[in-house]
């Protein structure tokens, strides 16, 4: 080939420059957002301290695991009390905020380009409404339902067990659906009419287990599905965060595959991609993140939906910033809805799902006005 | 069947709507799997090869191509995808800067697809074929739904390729005098084999008749053969 008289665009370059701009405008966003969201409380504890406190407690926690005493010139700066709240109660909230929000947004737009369709989410496949449904089984038929009432809030009595019986029905759907897509070779409208026909079976096997319920295993199943992020802490954050973070890095590597999708399948395939496989393991991990997330925080809807199709509008379908614009950007809003939640009607706590759903429902009926035409 | 083409040179198969065009073309490239034969690029059997070995070797323009918010330099980019490993390199950008040149694309370069005309977006279908350095090019159906400037400037555009990198060429044409003026031989398909394949010498009112069922008349206007219904 001849193609020798080309050079470098300097214009697509500052394109490109500022796409990775506006990620890197919403990276300080969010660190500077994490340090707000720790800060507001029942307890104010000034930004500046927040930010002492996580600096000087990474560095003690650092030194102490690699065994080597850094020195540390923040020591003793922040009192012992505000310490422990902002290490042992209110980061993992917000680390589990972030790692909810970003696993959630990023299998947002693998499952768009996977599906074919704007409207995708982590939750077109039915996999909320099969966890929501293992949850009440839990409640109901494990007997993990006897609720105590503390004050403001219920807790379920023992959340382990609700907690893996969402799971492993998530995982029962992911697996259905899976099974069918690879007889019918992937095709997306096969993928999500399976995923709504599976959604329909486990609301309807939900409402069948909700009908035969008492008053206090209704409230623990109906308590269950309110999305809130205050359920993580040191123990789940971990169980969350690395399959979130292993699944986003996932995506993007594969960010030239799911533009090569955009374009049409035949395209793809003649580009050498192997369309089935990206849409099943694709598939696959959405619905593995989707499953976690669900099972540990409880159903947190529009997340998933919205963020992708905000960051469209601002840098576009290119996958290879739309992926990590999706991750920051999902972060920034559940943590800012997680944040809202918690002040807003002070001393009550508000589940996040409701903001979430607050903030979502609009934008996505603006999407619907707008039609299928192009995100 | 079998029939093979030569480097700098077009082909077109033409045939009635369902004789299996446009498969034949997807089989080329194994998009479609074919449960017997095989398709030689060069000495290498492209059925027996990666998809990803396969996309270094023929670039595929399909009839219709999806678009999205994307500029055209990005979704000519996408062309280079089988040779990109993790970072997309200077080489590559110079390269589909090259074919952004070549078609006359600078003005729309970065500008977003979902708002280009059909001619225009047919264009960067082929320039993200092209940059894909391949030795054969697949174009299914490259003139159907443009006007007519579009589909000389489309042909000029393919003859062009063609002719300077050396390529091979098929297409799969329903304009028959199109192909005429712009192919070096021609594929007529009928009842799923070759029915006549050929030079031009090939194209005659007898051959068309028995290919489409229509009686026509073939006369030379300014050099090209013209194909005429005779009803």
């Amino acid at each position: 080939m001849h193609l020798a008289d080309g050079e470098v665009p300097q214009e697509y370059l500052h394109y490109t420059g500022r796409k990775i701009s506006a990620i890197i405008g919403g990276v300080i966003l969010l660190i500077l957002l994490l340090i707000l969201s720790i800060s507001v409380g029942a307890v104010w504890i000034p930004p500046a301290e927040v930010a002492t406190a996580l600096v000087s407690g990474l560095i003690e926690r650092v030194s102490g695991l690699l065994n080597l005493s850094f020195p540390n010139p923040f020591a003793g700066q922040v009192t012992q009390m505000n310490d422990s709240i902002i290490w042992n109660i209110r980061l993992p909230q917000a680390l589990a905020g972030i790692a909810a929000g970003l696993g959630l947004s990023v299998a947002g737009v693998a499952m768009q380009s996977i599906l074919r369709n704007p409207l995708g989410s982590p939750y077109t496949l039915g996999i909320s409404n099969a966890a929501a449904f293992g949850a009440a089984f839990a409640v109901m038929i494990l007997g993990a339902g006897t609720m105590q009432s503390t004050g403001t809030s219920v807790n379920i009595s023992n959340p382990y067990i609700t907690t893996i019986s969402a799971f492993a029905f998530a995982l029962l759907a992911t697996f259905v659906i899976l099974g069918i897509s690879k007889i019918r070779r992937a095709s997306p409208e096969v993928m999500v009419l399976a995923g709504v026909a599976l959604g329909s079976l486990f609301t309807a096997g939900t409402m069948f287990l909700q009908y035969f319920a008492d008053d206090t295993q209704l409230a623990a199943m109906v308590f269950w599905t309110f999305g809130d992020l205050g359920r993580a802490s040191w123990n789940e954050l971990p169980i969350i965060a690395i399959p979130v973070i292993l699944a986003a890095v996932y995506f993007y590597f594969n960010s030239w595959n799911y533009n090569a999708i955009d374009a049409g399948d035949e395209t793809a395939k003649g580009l050498g991609v192997n369309v089935e496989r990206i849409r099943l393991v694709g598939m696959l991990l959405a619905s593995m993140v989707t499953a976690i997330v669900v099972a540990f925080l409880g159903v947190i809807g529009f997340v998933g939906l919205v963020c992708p199709h905000m960051v469209r509008r601002v840098i576009g379908d290119d996958h290879r910033f739309l992926i990590p614009g999706s991750c920051v950007a999902g972060a920034v809003l559940l943590l800012a809805a997680d944040t809202v939640a918690r002040v807003m009607l002070a001393p009550h706590i508000l589940p996040v799902a409701i903001l979430t759903a607050f903030m979502g429902a609009p934008v996505f009926l603006y999407l619907l006005v707008r039609g299928y035409a192009r995100y | 069947m079998e029939f093979s083409v030569e480097n700098g040179q077009i082909v077109s198969i033409m045939g009635p709507n369902g004789v299996g065009k446009t498969t034949l073309l997807k089989c080329m490239n194994a998009i479609l799997r074919p449960k017997a034969g095989s398709v030689m690029v060069g000495d290498d059997d492209v059925l027996t090869l990666e998809q990803l070995e396969i996309a270094k070797r023929i670039g595929y323009v399909p009839q219709r191509c999806e678009t999205g918010r994307l500029t055209a330099f990005d979704a000519i980019l996408l062309g280079r995808r089988p040779y990109i490993r993790w970072k997309v390199t200077e080489h590559d950008l110079k390269l589909v800067d090259a074919a952004i040149k070549r078609l006359c694309l600078q003005d729309l370069s970065l500008r977003f697809i979902d708002e280009m005309s059909g001619g225009e977006l047919q264009k960067v279908s082929i320039a993200r074929a092209l940059v894909q350095e391949p030795r054969v090019l697949l174009l299914d159906e490259p003139t159907s739904s443009l006007d007519l400037r579009n589909q000389i400037e489309i042909m000029d555009t393919v003859r062009e390729a063609v002719t300077t990198h050396d390529v091979a060429a098929v297409l799969t044409m329903h304009d028959l005098n199109t192909a005429l003026r712009y192919s070096d031989r021609f594929i007529f398909l009928k009842g799923g084999t070759i029915y006549a394949a050929g030079g031009s010498e090939i194209v005659t009112p007898e051959v068309i008749a028995a290919v489409y069922g229509v009686p026509v008349e073939v006369e030379t206007h300014r050099g090209f053969p013209l194909v005429i219904p005779a009803i």
